[in-house]
Order: structure tokens, then C-alpha cells, then sequence
């Protein structure tokens, strides 16, 4: 019953994130040498945080930058009469996207109500309610996307209100993305559209807070590594 | 729908006088003598000058515009593809596919939002990662009704688009020797920081805090002055 969801979508002020995604990961979304998974996860914050496709843009305009001033490669003989060549078939089929709409239109939109926005919706095949959820342990279910490259892990988790995550710490990088609901950990609270990144040397344990199921979208490039008492018991089993 | 188009016609009209006004006061950065610096170097296009080419392309369909955006821009993004592991004949072939998508799109570029260079570059980039990698690019999708949109008081005009462009070019030239190195090697390298560390023969760790820094440097560099 995500339409109850009290995170605010719908309203003309929506709160911006406070925990963005780091200029490095940026730059490398923007310098197009990101994997699809990593990119998933920076594109998704990123329609939710207008900063932070402001600074995409400024990372773009670097790569621009670094292309003026490249050594030009000759092309090939006959390559621009290859190219004009094509021209006319290409005029045909005119591209008029109308890529920027008024921030009117999207607002009133938004009172539908998607609580995932694209890039994810379309990994998902369509929004929260259509997810089909896995259970995990008590409190925690899952469900798994399927993006290219066999080196990350991506998924959805749901955390139950008021419910703790195992405690755990990490082998590689750990990236999550609050859609909704909050949680808390020893660095602070979270809520929707936050960003956390997370390493070898964060050892936490994510509460959720009351009031509804905290859902994210987290990105793992090595298993994840329980470090609570119970966690250890589960750590077999868990396929994180 | 009539809005959105009387807008564009507004935009154009912005950026053809913006063209003109800076053909005039142009002298810093192109002398109007011919004096060949670098002889084998064609003059660069200036900022307003690309935008009306894509202007001409977009509203006249001129192959004579495109030609020149051709001439400039084709090579350029032919040695970044080849900078990022393209062989010879891929490039050329990526290359070809990326002008063509230059000409198709042209009416889609809005120099509200982007230099021409930064639009030409996001087009070839998204080429070789569709072509290469055969990946998917998760891309921000600007018309979702869930996208949290700019406060009207963020958004840029034309104008802080020309600025923008010309202040970058100025921090990116501040930048030390080594910032520039580990910057173009994080835009012309397909490596993770790991291997630009091993090149470098730096700790992963100093590769990425100088990164950072270099990064966080030309982003400062944008918004203090835009503010
Ligand atoms: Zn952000």
C-alpha cells in the first residue's frame, strides 16, 4: 500500500536529499566509465536530486572540455561523403523529442504517484507494488534486478518499520539508495533519495524507523559480511 | 504544447544574437588577422558559433552547417574513442553513427541546458557504450513525472550556459599538471581507480583523494561564481 507512504510525492515542496552521491561517481557516470550497475544506482539518486544532475552536467562539460582540446584523429577517406550520404535518410525520421518539461506538468504528474522514479522503474518493470519480494530473514525481504556484469549485485530490500538490519560490515563497496521510509545508523538518518556509500570500514546496523517499511536499492560489489552474534550463524546462508 | 514552441523560438532567437554579439567580441579568443599560430590547426569553433550551426541543422536541415560541425567535431571524438580502446575501424564506424545522431537531433539540443561540445560528447559516449560494452546506460529520464524537479530558482538561462562553459575552460587551465593527468585519465581511460593507481605507481587512496579534490575544485569553481 505504498499510495498511504507519508514521503511526501505529490506535495510542490519536495524535500532534496542531504546524502548525495560522491563527485567521483558522478564524473565517471558523466565520463560514461561506470558500470551499468553503479550507474543505475547514481542515475536513479540523481532523478531525485536536482544538485546532483546539476553536477553530472558540470562533469559533462568536462569531458566537452577535454574533447576541444584533444589531438584530432584523421578520419578515413570518404567519410564525410559516407556520412552526407546518410543524411537524407535520416532526415526522414526528424528526432523532436521535447526533452525538458515545465516543472508544472511534472509536478501534476507526480500526484499519480510513482514512488519509483526511472532509471529503476524500468529495471523493475514497473513500480513498488509490482516488486515481488523475497523473504530474507524475519523483517527483511528482497528482491533481485538483473543488470549485465556479474561483478555487482543489485537489489531491493524492504525493511520492515521499527526493524534492524543485521549488523554488518563489508568486503567491497556497499551503495544504497533510500526510496522510502528512513533508517538510522551510527552516521546518521536517511530518508528518501539519500545516498550512503559504505566500505571495510563501516561496521553498521540500519534501523528502520517506525511508521512504514523502509525500502532502498542497493548495490554491492562483494558479498556483504554479518558481524552480529546472529549474523554470524546466518552468514552461510545469506547470499549477499 | 504552443508554449514549449514559442519558447524554442525565444531560445533560438537568444542564441542567434548571442552568436553575433560574440563573433564581435571575439578577439580574445580568435584574432581577426590571419596568423597562423599553429598552422595545422583549424581556428576553434566558438561556443555561440557551434550552437547556430546547430541551430542552421535543426531549422533549415543545412548539410553545409553540419558539414562545418563535421569537420570539427568528427576527428575530435574519433581520438577520444580511440583514446578509450576503439581500434581504427570501429572508431570510424562510431564516429559516423554519432554525426548522423548529430544531424537527427539537432532539433532536440537545447542550449539552455548544454554546450554544443557537452551535447556532442554525451551523444559519442553513449555510442561507445552502447557499441562496446553492450551495456545498457541507465539514463535520468527528464519527462518522468517522478523526477524531483530543478526550483525554478536553480534553473540556467543561456547566457549562465555561455558562462558556465567559459569559467570551466579557465578552471580546468588552473588545474596542476598532475590534477589534469588523474582527470583525463578518469575521462579517457576505462580503468577503475585501482589501475590508475598502478600507472601512476600512486596508493589507490592518494589517486582518489587527489581526484576528488580536482573534481570538487571545478564544481566549487561553478557554483561560487554562479551564485
Ligand atoms: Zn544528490
Amino acid at each position: 500500500m505504498t499510495s498511504a507512504s507519508p514521503h511526501g510525492h505529490g506535495g510542490a515542496m519536495r524535500a532534496l536529499p542531504a546524502n548525495h552521491v560522491t563527485d567521483e561517481l558522478l564524473a565517471a557516470y558523466a565520463a560514461g566509465t561506470l558500470s551499468e550497475a553503479e550507474s543505475l544506482i547514481v542515475a536513479t539518486h540523481s532523478a531525485l536530486c536536482p544538485l546532483c544532475r546539476d553536477a553530472i552536467a558540470a562533469f559533462e562539460a568536462v569531458g566537452a572540455n577535454l574533447l576541444d582540446e584533444i589531438e584530432p584523429e584523421e578520419l578515413s577517406a570518404g567519410s564525410l561523403e559516407s556520412v552526407m550520404a546518410k543524411l537524407d535518410d535520416a532526415a526522414d525520421l526528424p528526432d523532436n523529442v521535447v526533452r525538458h518539461p515545465s516543472s508544472k506538468t511534472a509536478a501534476a504528474a507526480a500526484a499519480e504517484g510513482f514512488v519509483l522514479p526511472e532509471p529503476l522503474r524500468s529495471y523493475v518493470g514497473g513500480d513498488l507494488n509490482d516488486v515481488v519480494w523475497r523473504p530474507v530473514i524475519r523483517g527483511l525481504e528482497e528482491a533481485e534486478l538483473s543488470v549485465s556484469g556479474p561483478e555487482f549485485n543489485v537489489r531491493l530490500i524492504r525493511v520492515a518499520a521499527g526493524a534492524a538490519m543485521p549488523q554488518h560490515s563489508h568486503y567491497g563497496s556497499e551503495y544504497t539508495l533510500l526510496l522510502t521510509g528512513a533508517y538510522q545508523d551510527s552516521s546518521g538518518r536517511f530518508a528518501r533519495g539519500d545516498f550512503q556509500m559504505a566500505d571495510s570500514d563501516v561496521d553498521h546496523q540500519p534501523t528502520a524507523e517506525p511508521g512504514e517499511p523502509c525500502v532502498c536499492l542497493i548495490v554491492t560489489d562483494a558479498p556483504i559480511k554479518l558481524t552480529g552474534p546472529v549474523g554470524r550463524l546466518l552468514n552461510p546462508f545469506i547470499r549477499y | 504544447m504552443n508554449n514549449a514552441v514559442a519558447q524554442q523560438d525565444v531560445n533560438a532567437e537568444v542564441a542567434r544574437s548571442l552568436a553575433a554579439i560574440a563573433f564581435i567580441a571575439s578577439d580574445n579568443e580568435m584574432t581577426q588577422e590571419p596568423v597562423a599560430k599553429e598552422p595545422k590547426r583549424q581556428d576553434p569553433l566558438t561556443p555561440p558559433e557551434l550552437v547556430a550551426l546547430v541551430h542552421e541543422i535543426a531549422e533549415r536541415r543545412c548539410k553545409e552547417s553540419f558539414q562545418e560541425l563535421f569537420g570539427f567535431f568528427a576527428p575530435r571524438v574519433k581520438a577520444y574513442l580511440m583514446r578509450l580502446g576503439s581500434d581504427m575501424h570501429q572508431a570510424e564506424e562510431l564516429v559516423q553513427e554519432a554525426m548522423i545522431m548529430v544531424w537527427r537531433k539537432a532539433a532536440s539540443f537545447d542550449p539552455a541546458q548544454a554546450a554544443v561540445s557537452t551535447w556532442v560528447f554525451t551523444i559519442a559516449r553513449n555510442k561507445r557504450i552502447d557499441a562496446i560494452r553492450r551495456e545498457k546506460r541507465p539514463e535520468i529520464d527528464l519527462e518522468d513525472p517522478a523526477l524531483v524537479p530543478q526550483p525554478e530558482a536553480l534553473a540556467d538561462g543561456i547566457v549562465e550556459q555561455q558562462q558556465h562553459a567559459r569559467r570551466l575552460k579557465e578552471a580546468i587551465s588552473r588545474l596542476s599538471a598532475e590534477q589534469a593527468k588523474l582527470i583525463k585519465m578518469a575521462y579517457f581511460a576505462d580503468k577503475a581507480h585501482g589501475a590508475i593507481a598502478e600507472e601512476t605507481g600512486l596508493p589507490l587512496g592518494t589517486v582518489k583523494s587527489r581526484l576528488r579534490l580536482a573534481l570538487g575544485h571545478l564544481r566549487k569553481e561553478l557554483k561560487e561564481e554562479s551564485l
